[in-house]
């Protein structure tokens, strides 16, 4: 399925950059990982091997398997492959940015809240829907899940002050 | 084997009482769509929904969440087959036949083909869980500490022979799994490890978000990048083409067989279903005598593919209940479902909580047919979804994800972590890391590494405990054979190819 990014070449960052990235962090979670494992012990103590142990061996699998990912992916001939093209990212960051300050923000306004804000900004600003399908939307689910969640299943969920004003 | 049917009968009264069939009903049409929709899967919809089980009683959970198993299974073919767009990846290979029948105007034929194949696949799977499961359970009773590390070594070891990706990205995918999965509490010990001092990490990494994160935050950015706009064909099903798809059916036994046979060998080692329908489809276009048709609309095109898938998908649950080795992503995240409903996953499970295996078995026979039906007379409602523009589904997803997310401990920074898994499986997805290995690997971290700590425990740190007896001995050796597999093959290609044979690229 990638292959068919590589016939249409835009231009974009190149796979083998991104292949490189993303072994140099896998290659820096394991150091980070080897390090936390010397930090308890690798070694053998009275009850058997230490908490490091298994960590530490795993940690060091993945730096060595890191190292040989990026090694072969600069071994390959530069094809002019693209692991995206720029409008493309684009595209994703239209969608990771908001959902990231989503993320971020439901402990301070709630899940209801933040959701109907996610869910308005999304159909105005990718789908053009006229406002009062937008607001029917993005009001209508978020008090459809409350339903669900908090009365049917009492499961609580997140909540913020405009919740704490209604009396939940 | 009679002491087994009885309980199988004991089973299927659980599964009748109108509360689980109520439950039942609900999974599928849960599943089918999650199944339908990009960005959600039968593993993160069933991770999503688990929270909400945790006030039932184990079996009724089973019973729902293994149905939304089965209904993302059937879920995925009709949009291959109307869309041309894989809802699941191994409903990949239906397009290529499903979609150009759907073109032709057959598109009613080549869901009926699909769906009872899928059936057929998944009946023969359980069929075989039935006779065989409790064996194997019966067994593995005796399994030590060694015996256990063993199965797990071959299992993981299994990832990285069969997967298509290059072997060092499985492996690094892999074990930054177990990783992940070992930060936080040391089981044994008692002792905290790799937390560094903060205190979100105390509890380490929960696959559950993990899974949430990698497959549904992943997949939305994937299907962002991509631009998917959904165009697709009318969705009719009356009943006279499905009976006249059946009585056609009956002449493709033999593919079906052999499509079962390879869904369920797939299935066991831990390939999947994916794996699996490629398979089914590549060796149906060799055999067949229309082989050279296949991808113009080849009803034999999406009766392979979607047997094998099933029964794969099936057949993933055997090693799950009998030894506790989650043979696919799904399965695991029903594994980590039973470890938070305080069942202890493995063989134990057949001898001390009977209603609840057998429950689900009797539920896997009930879910197929219930799901049979209801997809059969629903498609156009499932396909309807689809045209709901991207959007609104996809906020919609990410808000269900998010909730997903928090419910698993009630903690708003899951939320933060779900987005960084989420980018973390689009960049692997993007460069070919295999992402079931990962899951697996967390939520299987913990026993694994017991395991294996509590054999070097006993031996004295002599690795050769796990050399101590013909089992596990044959055991490691088969996961060795399978670590080395994609080196072996390579050799051997070489050596074939030195002789001067030719031999077809795949």
């Amino acid at each position: 399925m990638n292959q068919s990014v590589n016939e249409t070449a835009g231009s974009g960052p190149s796979q083998r950059s991104a292949e490189v990235g993303v072994a140099a962090i896998m290659g820096l979670i394991a150091i980070i990982g080897i390090i936390g494992s010397l930090k308890v012990g690798i070694g053998w103590a009275a009850e058997g091997p230490r908490a490091g142990f298994f960590p530490f061996y795993v940690s060091l699998i993945v730096l060595i398997s890191s190292v040989v990912n990026i090694v072969s992916a600069l071994a390959k001939p530069a094809d002019g492959a693209v692991f995206a093209e720029w409008s493309q990212l684009a595209k994703v960051c239209q969608v990771l940015i908001p959902t990231a300050i989503y993320a971020l923000v439901v402990p301070y306004s709630g899940i209801y809240v933040a959701s109907a804000l996610l869910i308005a900004l999304f159909m105005r600003w990718f789908g053009r829907y006229n406002w009062a399908i937008v607001a029917a939307v993005a009001i209508g689910l978020p008090i459809v899940t409350f339903i669900t969640f908090e009365i049917w299943f009492l499961v609580p969920l997140p909540k913020g002050p405009l919740e704490a004003a209604l009396g939940f | 084997m009679l002491e087994d049917i009885g309980n199988l009968f004991h089973g299927f009264a659980v599964v009748v009482q109108p509360y689980n069939l109520v439950l039942m009903v609900v999974g599928i049409v849960l599943g089918v769509i999650v199944g339908v929709l990009p960005g959600l899967g039968g593993a993160n919809g069933i991770a999503i929904l688990l929270p909400l089980t945790f006030s039932m009683s184990p079996t009724s959970a089973i019973i729902m969440l293994s149905c939304i198993y089965w209904g993302a299974l059937f879920g995925g073919a009709i949009t291959s087959i109307l869309f041309n767009i894989p809802g699941e990846p191994w409903s990949v290979a239906t397009t290529f036949d499903g979609y150009p029948m759907a073109q032709k105007g057959k598109a009613g034929e080549a869901l009926t083909a699909a769906f009872t194949s899928s059936f057929v696949g998944a009946l023969f799977a359980v069929i075989m869980i039935t006779l065989v499961a409790p064996l194997v359970a019966s067994f593995a009773l005796s399994f030590g500490p060694p015996e256990i590390f063993s199965v797990y070594f071959l299992a993981f070891c299994s990832f990285v022979g069969l997967s298509k990706e290059p072997p060092f990205k499985t492996i690094a995918s892999m074990m930054l799994g177990f990783g992940l999965g070992a930060v936080g509490l040391d089981q044994m010990t008692g002792q905290l490890r790799m937390t560094f001092g903060m205190e979100s990490m105390l509890n380490g990494f929960d696959f559950l978000i993990a899974v949430i994160g990698l497959f549904g935050i992943g997949e939305i950015l994937l299907t962002m990048e991509e631009g998917l706009s959904f165009r697709g064909k009318a969705a009719k099903l009356n009943m006279r083409v499905v009976l006249q798809t059946w009585a056609e059916l009956p002449r493709y036994w033999m593919l079906s067989l052999r499509s079962c046979l390879i869904g369920c060998w797939m299935g066991i080692s831990p390939a999947g279903a994916t794996p699996a329908s490629f398979m089914s489809y590549g060796i149906a276009k060799r055999i067949s005598k229309r082989g050279r048709f296949f991808g113009t609309g080849e009803i034999e095109g999406v009766v392979a593919p979607e047997t094998a898938a099933h029964a794969a998908g099936t057949s993933a649950l055997l090693p799950m209940i009998s030894l506790g080795v989650p043979g696919s992503p799904t399965a695991a995240v029903l594994l980590g479902g039973l470890l938070i409903w305080g069942l202890q996953p493995g063989p134990l499970l057949f001898t001390e909580q009977k209603d609840f295996v057998w429950g689900l078995i009797a539920s896997m026979y009930m879910g197929n047919i219930v799901g049979l039906i209801i997809v059969l007379t629903c498609v156009p409602v499932f396909a309807a979804i689809l045209r709901i523009p991207f959007s609104v589904i996809a906020p919609v997803i990410l808000v269900f994800c998010a909730i997903g997310a928090y419910t698993v401990h009630n903690n708003t920074f899951d939320v933060v972590m779900m987005v960084v898994f989420g980018i973390a499986g689009y960049l692997m997805k993007k460069t070919n890391y295999p992402l079931a290995p990962m899951v697996l690997a967390i939520v299987l971290g913990d026993k694994a590494e017991e395991s294996f700590r509590q054999s070097l425990l006993g031996s004295q740190g002599a690795f050769s405990v796990f050399w101590s007896s013909g089992l596990v001995s044959t055991i490691m050796t088969l996961g060795l054979i399978a670590l080395f597999w994609p080196l072996i093959q390579s050799t051997w290609t070489r050596l074939r190819g030195s002789a001067g044979e030719p031999h077809p690229a795949e």
